[in-house]
Order: structure tokens, then sequence, then C-alpha cells
């Protein structure tokens, strides 16, 4: 223990019950994910039975026809989700945070709303919405109305972080910016961009993991016989379990822990410290 | 009073900045906020120009207007010639420093203070080129790759100063530059910046609530309070010569005795007595004499010189302070209290509290203001 300890680090019994207690937290986070990979490589069609080491769950995901379409399905979607909902999301940020307009304070509360809302209750409204929608435009269910959806709440959630990094955001950057010469776009584009980078980062994979992630909202406004990975695994997981639904949550867990180090990378090359 | 529509001080045939009738209000209908009222000054070239004045006056607004930041809801703004009043700020051959710095955190020093040139198109060689020299010229060689978050306040200052002049601006904008820094410092980087605006000969038009470093930093100075310009002039005029009650109170200490004009050669006091008036008021106006605590002599009861007998009063010491280069009286004489200040010289007589005394001052010392 080092000695320079401040006032407020814990000593004595508290401390062995704080440290015991975060072991704990550790262990209750991560032993499944132990778990879920060691029984990915499981040589038996029972989930929870060592059957000997196999790497075949991996290479019947990578064949399984409805489960890499499912895949294609979800990655498709997501990258159209990341980039719309960021422009968008980013932009709303921007005029929320910095314009004084009529309505500014409805929409500010209306924006938070999807976020607030059971997924439940969004599901259902957009699955009316889309029934209309389908009567009077005439278009099927599938790739279009699960796109529109998941933009629809990663807006929010984009705004919402990007708004958190701009808040603490000096207004004078801009000002001096310009009284350098900048134009409008070059005060944005050098100084306040950068600036929000990490937020914009943070949100793109916020963004990316909800969509990649969502069961529920896709599950209502999906057509027939369109899926994404996290659906299909569902579906499959009510015919039965077996390791092969392990091998795929494996490689989404992997997938998502790349996009985690590469925002990581990503922030701190663009973006910078704050001041 | 405030002599808003004509012009104050304009010497040159084209001064860097021209202000003419000025008028900032913020808000709408019902909350609108004056915040700079009816403003006429020149700022000539090469000028190092103060403006002072308490929180709140308008000193801000002036600046951002001269800037480009906001925009005159009346009036015209020209530099050099110029009429600039809505031109956006990245037109205007002026540069600021602002308060806080606002350096871009997340550019090194060189990147921030090439930032200007890279703006304007100059090459990046060239670019990089100048923004040495001037990192040099402030002292800054070898923190050219370091972030803002990497400086002391005093640094930070510089590099927001090299950011500007870098530009080669024509009049340079300094909003309380510094403020943030502690005494020593600010005494130190206020040599600097005077030697450095009188090495580049451009007009520094610099914000200040701290008058002592107006007084000494500056050609010119101008007073606001409460988005009016009150006056404008040299370090003597504002301190010998205030224009009204407001301007002889701000600037440095002063004793203000109400009085009633009799005729063009003598004012009465509230107490009855008569003393002599040298700058001209209308017979029964209601003025202040304005007397510096310096110019004021302390002497034994009735040893007033025959000559001064018509600028004197008698009265009691209330208070004696020892300043170490001065002696601090307080005077009473019935009905107020007068500040006097002697050196300390040794051989001096010092007065106690108690004692009775007689102040007297030269005519030509007492200063007339309106209210
Ligand atoms: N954007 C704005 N909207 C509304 N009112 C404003 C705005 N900017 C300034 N004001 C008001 O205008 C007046 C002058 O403000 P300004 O910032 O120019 O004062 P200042 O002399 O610089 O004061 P300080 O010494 O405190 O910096 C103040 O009453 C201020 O509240
Ligand atoms: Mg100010």
């Amino acid at each position: 223990m080092s000695t320079n300890a401040g006032i407020t680090e814990p000593r004595g019994v508290t401390r062995g019950v704080l440290q015991g207690f975060s072991w704990l937290v550790y262990v209750f986070f991560y032993a499944p994910i132990l778990v879920l990979i060691i029984f990915s490589f499981s040589d038996n069609r029972n989930v929870g039975v060592w059957g000997g080491f196999t790497t075949s769950w991996y290479s019947e995901f990578v064949t399984d026809q409805p489960l890499t379409t499912a895949l294609g399905n979800s990655l498709r979607i997501a990258v159209v989700v990341t980039v719309v909902s960021v422009v968008l999301g980013t932009m709303a940020a921007l005029a929320l945070e910095r314009f004084r307009f009529r309505g500014r304070q409805v929409f500010d509360a209306l924006l938070y709303l999807p976020v607030i809302i059971p997924d439940v209750t969004m599901a259902v409204m957009l699955l009316l919405f889309f029934t209309q929608a389908a009567k009077w435009f005439g278009f099927s269910k599938g790739f279009a109305t699960i796109t529109l959806s998941h933009i629809a709440f990663n807006i929010s959630f984009v705004s919402i972080v990007v708004r958190a990094r701009l808040a603490g955001m000096d207004d004078n950057l801009e000002e001096a910016a310009m009284d350098l010469y900048a134009s409008r776009w070059q005060a944005f584009r050098h100084v306040t961009l950068p600036f929000i980078m990490p937020g914009i980062a943070g949100g793109a994979l916020l963004a990316m993991t909800l969509s990649l992630d969502d069961v529920v909202i896709t599950q209502f406004v999906t057509g027939a016989g369109w899926s994404t990975l996290p659906v299909y695994v569902f579906s499959l997981i009510r015919k039965g379990v077996t390791p092969l639904i392990n091998a795929v949550s494996v490689v989404m867990l992997v997938a998502s822990m790349v996009l985690v180090a590469l925002s990581l990378v990503v922030q701190r090359v663009r973006g910078g410290s704050p001041a | 009073m405030a002599e808003s529509a004509e012009t104050h001080g304009a010497t040159r045939a084209n001064p860097a900045v021209a202000l003419r009738g000025i008028t900032k209000r913020f808000g709408s209908d019902d909350t609108v906020v004056v915040a700079v009222d009816d403003v006429s000054l020149d700022i000539a070239d090469g000028e190092f120009f103060a403006m002072l004045g308490p929180s709140g006056c308008g000193k801000t607004t002036t600046l951002r207007m001269i800037a480009g930041l906001e925009f005159p809801t009346e009036g015209s703004l020209k530099i050099f010639g110029d009429e600039v009043g809505t031109l956006p700020p990245n037109k205007r051959p002026v540069n600021t420093v602002f308060q806080n710095y606002a350096l871009f955190p997340h550019m090194t020093v060189l990147d921030n203070v090439s930032f200007g040139l890279r703006m304007q198109k100059v090459s990046k060689s060239d670019a990089a080129a100048r923004a040495r020299e001037l990192i040099g010229l402030v002292r800054l060689s070898g923190m050219e790759h370091r972030k803002p978050a990497q400086l002391s306040g005093g640094q930070q200052q510089r590099v927001a100063l090299a950011r500007a002049l870098v530009n080669r601006p024509k009049v340079l904008l300094l909003d309380e530059p510094l403020g943030a820094l502690d005494l020593k410092l600010r005494q130190e980087m206020q040599g600097e910046l005077k030697s450095l605006q009188r090495e580049l000969g451009v007009s520094f038009v610099f914000v200040t609530h701290d008058q002592e470093e107006a007084l000494t930093m500056s050609d010119r100075i101008a007073v606001m309070d409460d988005g009016r310009l009150l006056q404008v002039g040299s370090a003597e005029d504002l301190y010998e010569r205030p224009v009204n009650r407001f301007v002889a109170d701000f600037i440095g200490q002063t004793n203000l005795i109400e009085a009633t004009v009799a005729d063009g050669a003598t004012i009465v006091l509230a107490n009855g007595s008569k003393v002599a008036a040298t700058t001209a008021h209308p017979a029964g106006a209601k003025v202040f004499m304005s007397l510096r605590p310096e110019s004021i002599t302390i002497g034994e009861r009735g040893s007033a010189p025959a000559e001064f007998r018509a600028d004197c009063l008698d009265g009691t010491v209330s208070e004696a302070t020892y300043l170490g280069h001065a002696v601090d009286y307080h005077v009473s004489i019935d009905w107020i209290d007068l500040e006097v200040r002697t050196p300390a010289v040794v051989a001096r007589k010092r007065y106690r509290p108690g004692d009775n005394v007689s102040v007297w001052w030269n005519r030509a010392s007492n200063w007339l203001v309106a209210d």
C-alpha cells in the first residue's frame, strides 16, 4: 500500500470488504462470458455438457446460410443506422446547444423521449406507423423499416452524448477561429468538430452497438422471412440451444470489443484531451 | 457630461478605429439591455488605447463590435476609413486576445499560432516559419509542440498574443488579457505588452478594469459607465481634469465636496464658507469640488499662509495612518471628512487624532465637476 494514500482512501476492514466485493462483481460479470467461450468449443450438442474440444461450431456459423444472411443484414443495417444517426444526432445536438429558437425546449424534451419510453411501447408505435405508411406508400417491411426504427431511437442517444461534449466547449473557441480568418464552416471543421469528435465517436459506437443488439423493436417491425442476427438467434433458442449459439455469441462479443477498442484509439488519435 | 454626439480626440486623418454613435442593444422589446449607448470615439494608428470602467459598463461589447463578433444596433464603425459595421470577423484586419485566451485545446502551440495564417491560405511552410518567429518573440521557443493544457497561465497568455500578432493585424484587441495572472506576472506582462506595442507600432485596444494598469500603460484612456462613454483622454486629463463626478471618483482617490456656485470666482460650500473656484460653471449650479488627498496641505490651526486664506478650512484630525512613504490623515470639518496625504518626510511635523488643524490647497488644484 502506498504511503501517500489520500484521506479518502479506505483502510482496514472497510478496505478488505470493498476489495472482496469488487472481485465478486468482476466474477459476476465475467464468469458467464468465460463459460460461454469455453462451451462454444465443446463437442457436444447439449449446451453445458463438455464433449471435448472442437471448432466445428465456428465453421458451422460461417457456412450456415440463414445465420450468415442474418449477420449480413445486421451489419448492413448497423452501418446505415450509424452513419445517419451520427449525422442527424450531431446536427440536433449543435442546434440545441447553440441556437435559441422557438420551440427549442419542446424539441429538447421530445428528443429524450425515445430514451425514456419502454422498448415495447416504441416498437408498437413504430409498427402501427409502418403499417399505416405501408398502406399509403406501399413498401414492404424489412431492411427499410428496421433501419428507420433504429435511426429513430439512435438519434437521441447520439445527440445526448454529443451534447454532453459540446456543453463543455468554450463558446469563445469558435469566435477565436473566426477572428483568425476562418469562415463559419472552417471554424466548425477545424475547431468544433475535432473538439466534439470523442463525443461523436462515442455516439457512433453506441448507435452501432444498440443497432446490432436490438431485439424487441426489430422483431416488431421486421417483415416475413427477414431477420437480423440477434432476432434469428432468439428464434433459434426457441427451437433448442446448441453450442452454435455460443459460437455466434462469442463472435458478437469479440466484434463489440473490437469496436470499443477502435473507438478508444480513434479518440486518442483524433480527439485529443479536453482542456 | 458625456459629449455623446461629438467625437473625442480625432487627431489623424484616418484613425485606426472610428466609432460614430455606436449603440448596442441586446434582447427584445420587453427585456432590452442597452450595453453600449451612443459611443463616438477615434483610436489613432499606433496608439495604446485603454477602455476602463466598472463591470458591465459595456467594454467587452464595444471590443466585440470592433472585432465583428457582435454587430452594432446603430451607428457607424470604420477601420482605417472602411465601414465594417456588419462585416464578419474573418473579413476584418483586426485580431483579438480573449480574456480566457480561447486557445484551441486539441492543437499544439505551433498549430495554434499558425492557425490564422493557414486560414488565409499562407503555405504551410511559410506559416510555420512565421509562427516560430512569433513564438520566439513571446519567448516560448522550445514549446512549439506542447498542447495548451501543458502550459502555465502566463505561457498560455503569450501563445494567445502570438496567435493574434502573427497575422500582423492593423489593430490588436485585448480583453482583460492580464486578468487571470497573479500580480507579479501581471506587472511583468504589462511591461512586455507595452514594449511589444512600441516595437510593432500597432494600435492596441486594451480593456481592463484595473485603473492603475490603464493609467501606466496607455496613451489614452476611455472611461465608460453604464454603456456611455464619459471621457477620453490621457492619464493626466482623467486624473486632473475629470469631466464629471463619476470619473473624478473612479480614477484614483479624491475628496468630493458638495458646493454651489456663487459667481464665476467663488463657490459656497455646504457650511457656508466661500472658497475660490477656477473652473467656470453657471451661477447657482450644484457642483462637486474634487480635491486630491495629496494636493491638500495640513498645518497648525490658523497657520495657513495669507495667499491660501481663501482656500482654507479648519478641522480636527480624526485618524492618522502611517503608510511608509506618506501619512494619511482624516480631518473632520464640521460636515465632512477630508482625506489628506502628506509625504512622510522625517522633518515634517506629524499630527495626531484630536489635533486642531487647518487644511488648505492651491487654487489651481481644486477641480469642479457637475454631478
Ligand atoms: N449576449 C448578451 N445578451 C444580453 N445582454 C448582454 C450580452 N452581452 C452583454 N450583455 C449585457 O451588456 C452589458 C455590458 O456587458 P459587457 O460584457 O460589455 O460589460 P463589461 O464592461 O465587459 O463588463 P466586465 O468588466 O464585467 O467584463 C451588461 O449589462 C451585460 O449583461
Ligand atoms: Mg468584459
